[in-house]
């Protein structure tokens, strides 16, 4: 990419500076630090030069926007053309509650849904199950059957909105209801917009949302993925999700290669059903973290683009190019936002967002403020939401694509992240591949240990973390009104819960859950019997159920 | 047989199906680390398993570990557990994300300290210490 | 603080079962603390009437899943089942993670199991010098079957001998050499050999080489070590498991047991000497200002070990014959 000769000259010079100019001023003023990393560990220079880069080759290594690799954007024109979706994950209480933070969204300008569910409908339990108790609605909005989905989604046409689901054991159960509430509102299931998450991979070693053991929970993600690709093109079947592995306690290389382990997991597993590569792999979407190490995570992201470009274009022959785009939906980090002092969280979310921006994501979420104090309220999350239209309408940084692209810092970055993510991907290959690495307890371990170490460092004041190890203050300030959960909410879902289901057909409940029980105990796709058996008002709980009878349950594997 | 050789044994708790168990990995390892023998749950605990665990294995300490906001159901029910098998001499504090306009009621009901996000883990061990030397 | 104990009452509640009871007991054992050793006097004549299984292995063979899974199977068979689990103490800080109890689930609020996590506390051998004493407890609790489970660190695993009955060794394919991951120590103290994860590859290979391994060694042994094959997540294997146990508690039954017994009263009578006979010399040489001599001495290179010892025995005044 460079001259020789000027690059040669440039070299001398640099030594020139490290020897006379460098030196001169540590003597006077020395550096904060002994060494500089990123959180993952990279070692950071003081200074990136074309030295750095001098290996790239642009066209194959960075390319255009819209074309493999996709390093610089997944799409032509980016945010010249599109801004990204601003996408909030929303949800508490009862269904009606949650209809109206949805709708008090979209009026304000976000420009797609984001469904959080409660534990009970996590898990699989219906909102009477034993284990609900004090649960109902607390994290997430209560969804036992079809009607709570209908109330759900009330008065907004599934054909205007895009929908991302953020469930993942259940995921047969909350896209079957969300086709049947299509299906409702006479919307053609060609024309269903959105994603559910369905990445029971991770759920082992990162978010522990585990209903059944890995292999069923394998199928049933896959049942997803193969039930999308013929009848609903348009919904992204699965996120494949980084965010939780990092939430969970990982670096940012270990998110970044963890995720696309458990990417290659996926396609194998689909590949295995007879579908073609081409036929699946462009409606494959990915979910990432944004940190606070604002230049390793868009290196990171550019990486996750590059890296994903070459698996599936050299390992598994993807012709088509959307084969081989990575869309990424980004939310950012919750676990670095404190109780104390929560204002600073606006300012460390903005950051996140921008780097997320910077990165060329599709979709993203901004926490609110008050995150690590209780659910959001809506003056908090108004003000999340505005961060990324801050971003967008003000901060000019949408205006042309990619434009840290050519940093030599930004670059030598990506690839080393890029280097590092593939040397964990190997090792997770020859280990026998995701499954395997869950078995072993190696990605647990390997979470466990960046968790401690990094805890340590704060600690030992390593690392600053303002309003928590330093800068702290006596009196704080606390938002007053939190968001809190009355209980009278459990008692109306409880309520709801018992009407529907003493107003079913219960032949047809009783019929349907037989089928189930043959299609799972067959080892068919489970998809066509649980949109049938949920029209029925049969309920999350009782399919779950049914699941759990043929493929028992998971008994983590715990590692500290 | 000459010497005493006690160990302060902690039970760490998951109530609830919140499935964040980063904080209380960390929280266990630290406890660990400073000498104590801990017994890490698993997630996905009722208060019955809590306290017969607590109970079989004669804890000094249970520190529970809470980030779904069903803590208003779920500590009454394990202190009252605690109460009708005699186990009330053990020390029981909680961490998590626990809005602190709850923290009175729940030491009101015999939860000793509530700890927040942030709380270095030596603290914890100088507590847990601290408090059971007395 | 823990209430200050009523020993009588103690040990009647453990004699009826009560938990509480027993989970204190347990730990004024296990803490050494002065009521220890009226509560062993107490307790001990109610003592022998418990079959007591060890359970020893490599790490990741599946040891706990085993018990668990040994533990339910006892108790179709209607037997109550105590469970002693026990993990190393770190060398360094003096803290254990004891993370086997929540391993075995399922069994937690069955009300005929009783589990208890011990900690090594530095004792070497593979338990925890109190670990034969809790099963101890156990037994007199009414407890029908006693599963211990060791450390599961290697060869020096032997110590379970003094405590078990019948020794059981988990190992699994794919772990490493199956056959040097039985170390000597193992092969000979195992009564029932189970190859466990016993859908993998390899497994059938390593039963029929661990049955090589046998034969060669226990020719003359009077019980020839069984070896099964298990697969403690489908079950498959345990029902046979539990009968060989029952087989090798039969076989105890007609003689071996009693020569087992007397065997195992004489080390542990050897041991108590040792314990009490120590401390209390010790203690008189370091009152008397002998053991810091003695010390400074070996430090010094002036005298080795050994003949400080002999010289520090010779002196010691003989007791008064009594006429």
């Amino acid at each position: 990419m460079f001259d020789q000769k000027k690059l040669a000259e440039a070299k001398k010079r640099r030594q020139k500076w490290e020897k006379t100019t460098v030196p001169n001023w540590l003597r006077r003023h020395p550096e904060r630090q002994k060494d500089f990393q990123t959180v993952s560990g990279i070692p950071l220079k003081r200074l990136y030069t074309p030295e750095d880069i001098k290996e790239m080759d642009y066209s194959k290594d960075l390319g255009y926007p819209g074309e493999p690799p996709f390093t610089r954007g997944v799409h032509a024109t980016m945010y010249r053309g599109r801004f990204w979706t601003m996408r909030m994950f929303a949800g508490f209480g009862t269904a009606e509650q949650t209809n109206q933070r949805f709708k008090y969204l979209l009026k304000e300008g976000e420009t797609g849904l984001s469904v959080a569910f409660d534990y009970p409908t996590i898990m699989g339990y219906d909102s009477d199950h034993a284990m609900s108790l004090g649960e109902v609605g607390q994290c997430g909005v209560a969804v036992s059957h079809l009607k709570d989905m209908e109330i759900l989604f009330d008065g907004i046409p599934l054909d205007k909105v895009s929908t991302s689901m953020t469930i993942n054991g259940p995921a047969p159960m909350l896209l079957g209801m969300y086709i049947c509430v299509g299906d409702k509102q006479g919307v053609p299931r060609e024309k269903l917009a959105g994603t559910t998450q369905n990445d029971n991979l991770k759920e082992f070693f990162a978010q522990k949302l585990c209903i059944f053991p890995p292999k069923p929970s394998l199928k049933l993600s896959t049942d997803v993925i193969e039930y999308c690709a013929r009848h609903v093109p348009n919904w992204n079947p699965v996120s494949i999700s980084g965010y939780h592995i990092r939430e969970a306690g990982s670096n940012a290389v270990q998110e970044l290669a963890f995720t696309l382990a458990d990417g290659i997991a996926y396609v194998e597993s689909t590949l295995e059903r007879g579908l073609k590569v081409d036929e699946f792999a462009g409606r494959l979407s990915f979910f990432f973290a944004c940190h606070n190490n604002f230049f390793e995570e868009i290196a990171k992201f550019r990486a996750a683009r590059r890296i994903w470009a070459r698996i599936m274009r050299d390992r598994f022959k993807a012709k088509n190019p959307r084969s081989m785009w990575m869309r990424m939906h980004v939310q950012t980090s919750g676990c670095t936002l404190t109780p104390q002092q929560p204002v600073n969280n606006a300012i460390r979310t903005a950051f996140q967002a921008l780097a997320a921006v910077l990165g060329g994501t599709q979709s993203l979420h901004t926490n609110s403020f008050d995150e690590a104090l209780c659910l959001p309220t809506e003056e908090a999350v108004t003000v999340a939401l505005r961060t990324q239209q801050l971003i967008a309408h003000e901060s000019g940084v949408t205006d042309t694509i990619d434009p840290l692209g050519g940093s030599y810092f930004v670059e030598a970055l990506t690839d080393e992240m890029e280097e590092r993510a593939m040397s964990y991907i190997d090792k997770i290959e020859s280990m026998g591949g995701v499954i395997s690495g869950i078995e072993k307890g190696f990605f647990q371990k390997e979470i466990a240990d960046s968790s401690y170490k990094y805890q340590k460092e704060v600690e030992r004041h390593d690392r600053t973390v303002v309003g928590v190890n330093d800068y702290t203050v006596e009196k704080d300030w606390v938002p007053v009104d939190l968001l809190r959960i009355p209980p009278h909410v459990e008692r109306e879902q409880l309520a709801r819960l018992e009407r529907v289901r003493q107003g079913r057909n219960q032949q047809k409940v009783k019929q349907s859950l037989d089928k189930l029980f043959d299609d799972a105990d067959k080892n068919r796709n489970l998809m066509p019997t649980i949109v049938e058996a949920l029209k029925a008002y049969v309920t999350i709980g009782e399919i779950t159920d049914v699941l759990r009878s043929v493929y028992g349950e998971y008994k983590e594997l715990i590692v500290v | 047989m000459s010497t005493k050789e006690r160990k302060i044994r902690v039970l760490i708790a998951k109530p609830g199906l919140d499935s964040h168990d980063r904080g209380a990995k960390i929280v266990a390892r630290a406890l660990r680390d400073g000498g104590m023998e801990v017994i890490y749950t698993g997630l996905r605990q009722t208060p019955e398993q809590i306290v017969e665990t607590a109970l079989q294995e004669d804890v000094d300490v249970i520190g529970l570990s809470i980030l779904s906001g069903a803590h208003s159901t779920l500590f009454p029910k394990i202190m009252q557990l605690l109460k009708k098998k005699g186990m009330t001499d053990v020390m029981v504090f909680a961490g998590g994300i626990i809005p602190k306009e709850d923290i009175p009621a729940l030491k009101k009901i015999g939860i000793k300290e509530v700890f927040g996000p942030g709380t270095p883990t030596s603290t914890l061990v100088e507590y847990v210490k601290n408090s059971l030397s007395k | 603080m823990k209430q200050a104990t009523d020993i009588q009452r103690l040990v009647q509640g453990v004699f009826h079962g009560e938990k509480r009871a027993i989970a204190r007991t347990i730990s004024i054992i296990e803490n050494n603390e002065p009521e220890a050793r009226k509560i062993i006097s107490l307790i001990y004549p109610k003592t022998g009437k418990a079959h007591i299984i060890g359970i020893t292995g490599p790490p990741g063979a599946g040891k706990s899943t085993i018990v668990e899974k040994l533990a339910k199977e006892l108790r179709n068979r209607e037997k109550t089942v105590g469970i002693i689990a026990v993990d190393p103490t770190s060398p360094f800080t003096g803290g254990a993670f004891l993370g086997d109890r929540v391993r075995m689930q399922d069994l937690s609020i069955d009300e005929g199991v009783y589990i208890r996590s011990m900690a090594t506390r530095n004792h070497p051998g593979g338990l925890s010098r109190a670990t034969k004493d809790a099963a101890y407890v156990l037994d007199a609790a009414g407890k029908d079957t006693i599963i211990v489970e060791t450390v599961g660190a290697g060869q020096s695993e032997v110590e379970i001998i003094k405590v078990a009955h019948t020794i059981v060794v988990i190992l699994a394919p794919g772990l490493g050499d199956d056959i040097q991951a039985i170390k000597a120590g193992q092969m000979e103290i195992g009564d029932i050999f189970v190859v466990n994860k016993g859908d993998r590859e390899g497994a059938d290979k390593a039963v029929s080489d661990i049955k090589t391994a046998l034969e060669l060694g226990t020719q003359d042994k009077e019980w020839k070590p069984i070896v099964l094959k298990t697969s403690a997540l489908t079950g498959e294997g345990i029902g046979e498991f539990v009968e060989t146990i029952e087989k090798h508690r039969a076989y105890l039954r007609k003689g071996a047991l009693t020569i087992h017994r007397r065997a195992n009263a004489e080390i542990e009578l050897i041991d108590a000497l040792k314990q009490k006979i120590t401390q209390t010399i010790i203690q008189d040489l370091r009152e008397k200002g002998e053991w810091v001599r003695a010390t400074e001495k070996i430090l010094a290179r002036e005298i080795d070990p050994y003949s400080a010892a002999d010289s520090l025995l010779k002196q010691r005044p003989r007791q008064p014959s009594t006429r």
